[in-house]
């Protein structure tokens, strides 16, 4: 395959940064509005072409005899530090770096083109838009890497460029203290990503994520048994690059900064909180996948974060108060839904019933169906903020008559989300409970439930907005639907989300590149669906008018409520850690020692020098002859000294 | 007969002597500059003592004592230069009125 498409869809974005970043600021807001649509729109396109040209072309570099294989359209040395520490730049095809590149550009240029309508009145609208090019310009970078360090380079640019969006409204206290905290607690869970890759690197000699995937035996045998702290090297070294995944997808417990990142701009959330920077964590995984296969610790170390993550997350969103609160949770949830899915996949035939990489297949289909549904439900509830003027639900209520688009859209939304046929998220999630219970009855038991609790919260919010009861406020504001910038974005996701279930997903995208025939598992598919119904009757039962329904079941056990609300204390728990351990033990004898030992010995040299040299700076009269006085009987005693010591 | 080599050495140090106690006991700059000549003709002639007594066949004292005649001299103008200018800007060339420069 010729570079040049691949090396413009990289130089494409990043160039729009710079001229964005450095021009920006003399340029219209129109100007700079509809460059960054257009260049998002071209990248996007060309994209497509990577991406279609890797699936359907037929060519040998991309599949032989129905295999799909890994292809490097280029992988060139960038920094030679050692004969053996060389670190690659690249750009790897592969089928989950293709699907990642076409989900990518599409969320991203309709929220370049959502944003047009949405940040309008906004200052600094032309930093926004470069800001929004640098962030499409690392994903992009990141899921095409070659090797692993490439990788983790993006994989800060992303980290930084979310910090940014973040703290984009940057005269709110709120917004500039939730970009620290996103900062630093993915920071905190990058120094584990390193110190993975470093452990993993030093046994196996490569970054290569081709000769690392290709042969997860060697890698297995390569680190020659070692041990640490009674769990081998190799299973430390997967936990801890799985730690890095757990921060930038917000596993449990490092969850903490996505519901706070929620400060940031609705497109900006839709772009990076909810369809591709936080499955940057699911993406890792599947990218180690075959080497995650042969570490079974590790794997079930993913199972069980996943899992409880999945089911404190949806027990959360059902008490939030903030649109975008509940949506950040059911990421998270949805999140570690597909990190089980990746955990209980199993490289080798169960029973000889099911084909091994379901759950692979089946992860990635709902990181790309829940990457369209997600953004059109946060893209709706922008809509929905830019109507009402409050991220909370108590200004909304009755609203499907005044904003019809964004009501049907959304509905859609949470119809896919839930896991209704015919929409797109049925179809990956029936994939993943099928993988679940392949594996064991309880993985599949606990994530229906999760499932169950999804379509409930889901619908709890889609009635407490567009039903329960008209608020009093319409009346001196008419909420209206959003201008066409920002709904054309809504139906087509809308389209999408009502379509992309039935893409021949197994066909495409699986773990090593032999494609796999999806088939509706019925037992599986009876089972959640059913579920799904139920929770959303319930919902409709609780909140569809106004009734004292939901007050009575909030007091049947205030403190539960009052907890979920709170998030299970867990901002709480950390301020305490942070605070009064870190900063209160801690650092306060470490500064203590700092400014009584370090600082006064510092301070004690000084002291000595000045006292010594005040004490004879009289010598220094001003008198030349004076001087030679002392020269002389300087050069006396020296002459003295050699005397005696010659004799 | 020859003269040893202490016949030539204790002019030398004899000037030297007298070259440090003027450079001391005088306030005039002038005078200390004389002083000042005076030890280093001193030291001039001990590099030629030495060539004669120690290398009589070489001749790079008599040279070296050559240079620093030439030396001193571009100094004693240049000191001369300085003492010019005090005297224009303080009408004085007492070394004791000089001493602005100090802690």
């Amino acid at each position: 395959m010729d570079i040049t498409l691949p090396i413009l869809i990289l130089a494409l974005p990043i160039a729009m940064f710079l001229i964005l970043g450095i021009g920006g600021v003399k340029m219209s807001r129109k100007v700079a509005g509809v460059l960054g649509i257009l260049g998002m729109g071209t990248t996007a396109t060309l994209a497509y072409i990577v991406a279609f040209t890797y699936f359907f072309s037929g060519n040998p570099d991309f599949i032989i005899d129905g295999v799909r294989l890994q292809y490097q359209v280029f992988d060139v040395t960038w920094l030679a530090f050692t004969q053996k520490l060389i670190v690659n730049i690249g750009f790897l095809l592969d089928p989950i770096s293709a699907m990642m590149l076409v989900v990518i550009t599409t969320i991203s240029f309709l929220v370049h083109l959502y944003s047009w309508g949405y940040m309008e009145h906004e200052p600094g609208f032309q930093r926004y838009y470069a800001f929004l090019s640098l962030f499409s310009f690392s994903m992009l970078g990141l899921v095409v890497a070659t090797n692993i360090f490439q990788m983790y380079i993006f994989w800060e640019l992303v980290g930084v460029s979310s910090y940014l969006l973040i703290g984009f409204f940057y005269k709110l206290p709120s917004a500039v203290s939730a970009s620290k905290k996103a900062f630093i607690v993915t920071r905190f869970a990058d120094l584990g990503f390193l110190i993975g890759i470093l452990i993993l690197s030093y046994y196996t000699d490569t970054f290569n994520f081709i000769n690392l995937t290709s042969n997860p035996e060697a890698v297995l045998t390569s680190t020659g048994g070692a041990t640490f702290m009674g769990a081998s090297v190799l299973t430390w070294a997967m936990v801890l690059i799985f730690t890095g995944g757990m921060g930038k997808s917000a596993m449990m417990p490092l969850h903490i900064w996505l519901p706070d990142a929620m400060e940031g701009p609705t497109p900006v959330s839709a772009l990076i909180h909810a369809a591709t920077m936080v499955v940057a964590g699911v993406y890792l995984v599947a990218r180690m996948f075959p080497v995650y296969c042969v570490v079974d610790a590790a794997m079930t170390f993913i199972c069980v974060v996943g899992a409880i993550t999945a089911f404190y997350a949806a027990v959360v969103a059902c008490a939030q108060i903030d649109i975008k609160r509940v949506l950040a949770f059911s990421t998270i949830s949805q999140i570690a839904f597909m990190m089980v899915s990746l955990g209980v996949a199993y490289d080798r035939p169960i029973e000889g019933v099911h084909y091994a990489g379901l759950g692979y297949m089946a992860g990635m289909f709902h990181l790309f169906t829940h990457a369209m549904f997600k953004a059109l439900l946060f893209l709706g509830a922008g809509a929905l903020i830019h109507a009402v003027h409050s991220n909370n639900y108590t200004a909304m209520g009755g609203l499907r008559k005044y904003m019809p688009i964004t009501h049907w859209t959304f509905l859609i939304g949470c119809l896919a989300i839930a896991g209704i046929w015919p929409f797109s998220g049925f179809f990956s999630k029936d994939e993943m409970l099928a993988a679940m219970f392949a594996r064991h009855w309880f993985w599949g038991a606990w994530m229906t439930m999760v499932a169950g609790l999804t379509a409930f919260y889901m619908f709890r919010l889609y009635y407490l907005i567009f039903w329960w009861e008209e608020n009093p406020h319409y009346k001196e504001h008419k909420p209206h639907d959003a201008p066409w910038q920002m709904s054309l974005p809504l139906i087509f996701l809308a389209l999408v989300s009502c379509v992309a279930g039935f893409i021949p997903f197994g066909e495409l995208v699986t773990w090593d590149g032999v494609p796999y025939h999806i088939h509706i598992e019925l037992p599986v598919a009876a089972t959640s669906l059913s579920v799904a119904v139920i929770a959303i009757l319930l919902a409709t039962k609780m909140y569809r008018v106004k009734n004292d329904l939901p007050t009575k079941v909030k007091n049947f056990w205030p403190t539960l409520w009052e907890a979920a609300h709170r998030r299970f204390y867990w901002d709480e728990i950390y301020q305490f850690v942070v605070h009064k351990i870190i900063f209160g033990i801690i650092c306060r004898s470490i500064a203590w020692f700092d400014r009584h030992v370090i600082d006064a010995t510092m301070d004690g040299m000084a002291k000595v020098t000045n006292v010594a040299s005040n004490s004879i700076k009289g010598m220094q009269s001003g008198n030349v002859q004076a001087y030679v006085i002392w020269f002389f009987l300087g050069a006396v005693a020296l002459a003295g000294i050699t005397w005696l010591c010659l004799v | 007969m020859d003269l040893s080599i202490l016949w030539y050495l204790v002019p030398s140090v004899i000037m030297f002597v007298c070259g440090v106690y003027g450079f001391i006991t005088r306030k005039n700059m002038v005078a200390i500059l004389i002083s000042l000549e005076l030890m280093l003709n001193s030291a001039d002639l001990n590099f030629v003592i030495f060539n004669r007594f120690l290398f009589p066949g070489s001749m790079e004292g008599m040279v070296f004592t050559l240079f620093a005649i030439a030396i001193a001299a571009a100094e004693t103008a240049l000191a001369i230069a300085i003492i010019i200018n005090i005297y224009r800007s303080i009408g004085s060339t007492e070394v004791t009125e000089t001493n602005k420069l100090k802690h």
